[in-house]
């Protein structure tokens, strides 16, 4: 049996570990490759960077990380935020990366989903959505959160996996770091609609929260970021839990 | 014999992260396209994620198909390279190396790619030395290679498929043990010893 993944996430700003609460209010905790070989022997089953650091030394400084990371780290990892061009995606597939997540950039250019499916396949193409409900519709946002475009969640999720996304990350701009569950009706919807695998993210608290979003909410994956950091739930307890309660992990 | 290991370089990506896993193992090895080192090789390794008839192509360009058929020493396939060590493959129909008695065919069931830590059963052989029975390993593909009498060692994916296998001194894994954690490392510091 395929296992639930447990991922966690790590914000990158100018090569350090630094985490807030629903996009803002940075604190540094550290360095990359350490905090992910650490989630590594906790049980980690993956490992999403996102970097956001937002100068022009980015993508040199990404390249080395993402390099540093590959060398070190014996499970698979996903690189989100320095992502514009095809080129990009290029260069941290040579670096290392398992798969890169795009979000705004693919906002602004949706083809570019179908130029890096087609240049190195699905498999390594995480699309990530950021949404927040408004007036009836879940409106999806770029920019980390930052502006509103007129696309809606569920369009825009058919719309990327029809251009040939491998993965949906799909955080609740509304559930982000409130730690009172995930969006776990959405989350299900979108993961019946399409045949490719959806990360939950955003809002977990509690393992029942994985428990409830491997469940009702149907995900594929859990990613979770401050609960991990600050040692508010460990690994492999959430993972004996999780076993405890029959949902198919990796101990 | 003093171990010299080759990871063939062709244009399929995830050749690097198999050197790094080794690096952690302490093994160098050499990644290289040039038919005389992998022949002089006592271990070969044949990575790999892409496409199948491309990479199949670039290979046959290359010459490398007739360089790797012919290989006697151990030679380990990973993902698309044990798929294209098969007979044949529905992936943009083509016809592969055919070490493996067996054809290479689409999930057509559950989500596509099959990605993610599954579970390994029925394992036989020294690339298993000291790996118990339901130990996770991570996979990404979505084409798989049903069970076979060259399997070696099963998971279960809306059916039971290939996790890996042996033809005399072929292996190969469908899973990437550079990517499986300690029991990946493991599985890769067996074939180095084989």
């Amino acid at each position: 049996m395929l296992a639930k993944r447990i991922i966690p996430c790590l914000d990158v700003l100018d090569g350090k570990v630094v985490k807030g609460v629903n996009f803002i209010n940075l604190k540094e905790i550290g360095d990359p490759v350490d905090h992910g070989a650490w989630y590594s022997e906790q049980g980690a089953d993956e490992l999403v960077y996102l970097d956001i650091t937002a100068t022009h030394e980015k993508r040199k400084l990404l390249a080395g990380l993402v390099r540093r990371i590959a060398e070190n780290i014996n499970i698979p990892f996903t690189v989100g935020g320095g992502v514009n061009h095809l080129q990009d995606a290029e260069a941290l597939l040579s670096a290392g990366a398992d798969k890169i997540s795009v979000n705004s950039a693919v906002l602004m250019n949706p083809a570019l989903i179908d130029q890096i499916a087609k240049s190195f396949g699905s498999q390594f193409l995480v699309v990530a959505i950021d949404a927040k409900y408004a007036d009836g519709r879940w409106v999806v946002y770029r920019n980390g959160g930052r502006i509103a475009t007129d696309r809606e969640l569920f369009e825009w999720a058919s719309e990327v996996w029809m251009r040939g996304a491998g993965e949906i990350l799909f955080t609740s701009m509304d559930h982000d770091g409130v730690k009172t569950g995930y969006a776990c009706k959405e989350l299900a919807m979108i993961s019946d609609m399409l045949p490719i695998p959806v990360i939950a993210s955003g809002g977990a608290g509690t393992p029942e929260h994985f428990l409830e979003v491997f469940t009702k909410g149907k995900a594929d994956a859990a990613l979770a970021a401050s609960v991990f950091h600050y040692n508010e739930i460990s690994i492999p307890e959430l993972k004996n839990y999780l076993k405890n309660n029959n949902i198919t992990v990796r101990i | 014999m003093e171990n010299n290991i080759v990871i063939i370089k062709y244009n399929a990506g995830n050749i690097r992260s198999v050197d790094f896993a080794l690096r952690r193992l302490g093994i160098s090895a050499e990644v290289t396209g040039d038919p005389d080192k992998i022949r002089a090789a006592s271990k070969v390794i044949f990575p790999g994620v892409g496409e199948a008839s491309s990479t199949m192509a670039h290979l046959r360009r290359q010459g490398l198909d007739i360089v790797i058929l012919n290989l006697t020493q151990p030679v380990l396939g990973i993902c698309l390279g044990m798929q294209l060590m098969c007979k044949y493959s529905e992936e943009g129909e083509t016809d592969c190396l055919g070490i493996f008695d067996t054809g290479v065919l689409k999930f057509t069931k559950g989500k596509v790619p099959h990605m993610g830590w599954n579970a390994l059963e029925g394992l036989s052989g020294g690339l298993f030395e000291k790996v118990n029975e339901g130990t996770y390993v991570y996979y990404v593909h979505s084409f798989f290679v049903p069970e076979n009498p060259h399997t070696i060692a099963s998971s279960f994916y809306s059916t039971r498929f290939s996790a890996a296998m042996q033809h005399d001194n072929f292996f190969a894994t469908q899973f990437h043990p550079e990517k499986s954690g300690s029991y990946g490392e493991l599985i890769l510091k067996n074939f180095i010893s084989l």
